[in-house]
């Protein structure tokens, strides 16, 4: 592999030796100096999607004004460059989750195309009547309703491993759930909802050890800590590029190489061939095989832009910067608001702030927070069994990013005793 | 005397919203007419009535009563309740004819518009919707 990629010990400690000047880098998001409604944004809704550096739009104008051209067609001179970048940002990703091969990198649309891909292709060929797929009561609906499609096409049943009330999974249950009926193991590997970081080293190498594949939905994991699917032996990794302060619409679905050689193809079309004839076409070596048509050329361009952004800062640097801001936030929010309900206590967890305030409606709530230039996430978060399980219509949801400061705590908690003046007589 | 119409109504509620100069002030008064909504029977809030938003929820109930449309009405999330009340004040009791007409420009007028935005996804929109379809239906009779 390329030398200049950094190695997983690099993800983790940067490769900046100077410590991170937090404030400084802040300028580097243009959008977090706007005003909202007369008041400086405070940007909270970081899970739902993050802000991106100018260093990403940078790269994608360069792409645009100076070698733009479709990828893996022609011979002139700008799509060698379009495709060496192209490529170049696989191999960046490959490095960012510690992947063996960067052809087991395949570009997506996102989280949720990456999962449907795998409910199409894994789900369709491989699961029989009788068949389980094991996911968590957790999961957005992302990875709920392939799997029901999937086991409604196939007669499979999809089992599911409760929530405890402080917001973490049963292991006893899924320790009894797993089974030699299992198929599958589809979990989510941090809550967007509860900010909960799931037991992946007890639960992958269990479900390993029978023999059940895994795969990982890791939309929350990737833009709070380094990731080493080879050290989990994980055999699907999904996640999207937009939470990790890269571009819309673009994702990344991690598969080993020994499944995705087997599974079939998911959509047909150019660059996913080897040869097309009327009476049989022979398909692609991967990672091409799963990529049908023109690709997310510029999503691309911009995800590597953002990595390397990232690479210098460094994931545990990020992941001790958004702990500070979140656990300080609950701090605040404890002792400011006594009718204040967590939901979701986890001790491992990311800096995902779920909550309710007394009797108030989360959309109420969220709007006069908005009003006060406080920008976060209300309502069921896309994970309504959830939600139902901890009977609630939904939460007020604060999510950090390491570009956060603690004066937009401070701006939140004003705002909320405001939200808590109007609403709560 | 008769019932005032929807546009006298509209006109009452931007009289009223006038008095108010912070956006606080105004949403204050929206909530204590949320609160001050007859409360509907539980009997109405079912799966039938609830009109789904992502956001929050409204029950939307409508009955004909001497050729005037009552509608009875409710939502968990209280901004959402005020403006709830504000549309059952306007709507309600009106002739089907005129409720098909109505533009509602006075929530527009009050600056409250956004909560009718379809972004906001609180269920406000499709209620608005439901009352005009019923109201229809009572035409075509």
């Amino acid at each position: 592999m390329n030398a200049e990629l950094p190695d997983i010990l690099s993800w983790r400690k940067g490769s900046s030796a100077q410590p991170v000047d937090w404030e400084k880098l802040r300028n580097d998001f243009p959008i977090l100096q706007r005003q909202v409604n007369g008041h400086p944004l405070a940007y909270l809704d970081n899970a739902a999607s993050a802000q991106k550096p100018w260093q990403v739009k940078e790269a994608e104008q360069a792409l645009y004004d100076q070698y733009y051209a479709n990828v893996h067609r022609g011979v002139h001179t700008l799509s060698q460059e379009g495709t060496n970048a192209f490529e170049e940002a696989r191999a960046w990703v490959a490095s960012f989750i510690n992947a063996p091969e960067k052809e087991e990198v395949i570009f997506t649309k996102g989280t949720t195309d990456g999962i449907n891909l795998l409910a199409y292709t894994f789900g369709l060929d491989y699961l029989k009547p009788g068949d389980e797929i094991l996911l968590t009561g957790m999961e957005h609906h992302a990875n709920i309703v392939p799997w029901q499609l999937a086991a409604r096409r196939t007669g499979a049943v999809i089992k599911v491993v409760p929530v405890l009330d402080n917001g973490t999974l049963d292991l006893e249950s899924f320790d009894k759930l797993l089974s030699e009926k299992t198929k599958l193991l589809s979990m989510v590997w941090v809550s967007n909802s509860l900010g909960t970081i799931n037991p992946v080293d007890y639960m992958v190498p269990k479900a390993k050890s029978l023999g059940v594949p895994v795969l990982l939905d890791a939309a929350q994991a990737a833009p709070h800590m380094a990731i080493d699917v080879q050290a989990l032996d994980i055999d699907f990794l999904v996640f999207s590029a937009h939470k990790v302060i890269g571009p819309t619409g673009f994702g990344v679905l991690y598969g080993k190489r020994s499944w995705l050689d087997m599974l079939p193809p998911f959509m047909g079309g150019g660059d996913m061939i080897d040869q097309v004839r009327f009476e049989e076409t022979t398909f692609n070596a991967l990672p091409h095989k799963f990529e049908a048509g023109t690709p997310h050329i510029s999503g691309a361009i911009g995800f590597c832009a953002a990595l390397k952004y990232l690479a210098q800062i460094g994931m545990d640097r990020v992941a001790a910067r958004e702990q500070e801001l979140g656990e300080l936030c609950r701090t605040k929010l404890r002792e400011a608001f006594p009718k204040l309900r967590f939901i979701g206590e986890a001790t491992e967890r990311v800096a995902v702030v779920s909550f309710l305030l007394g009797e108030a409606h989360p959309y109420d709530v969220g709007f006069i927070l908005d009003k006060e230039g406080v920008a976060v996430r209300t309502g069921h978060h896309c994970c309504q069994p959830l939600m139902d399980r901890f009977r609630v219509p939904g939460t007020v949801r604060a999510s950090f990013a390491f570009y956060n400061t603690k004066s937009e705590i401070d701006q939140l908690i004003a705002a909320l005793a405001k939200a808590q003046k109007m609403l709560l007589p | 005397m008769s019932h005032p119409s929807i546009q006298e109504i509209g006109e009452e509620i931007v009289e009223e919203f006038s008095w108010f100069s912070s956006w606080e002030e105004k949403y204050e008064h929206l909530i204590e007419m949320g609160r001050q909504l007859p409360i509907i029977d539980a009997a109405y809030k079912t799966n039938e009535r609830l009109v789904r938003g992502c956001q929050s929820k409204v029950w939307l109930h409508a009955e004909s009563e001497d050729h005037r449309v009552v509608f009875r009405a409710d939502s968990d999330a209280i901004i959402t309740k005020g403006i709830v009340a504000l549309l059952v004040r306007a709507l309600s009791h009106q002739t089907p004819e005129d409720i098909v007409r109505s533009d509602l420009g006075f929530i527009d007028t009050i600056g409250l518009k956004a909560h009718l935005s379809p972004t906001r996804s609180n269920g406000l929109v499709s209620m608005i919707h439901q009352m005009k379809q019923y109201a229809g239906n009572q035409l075509n009779h």
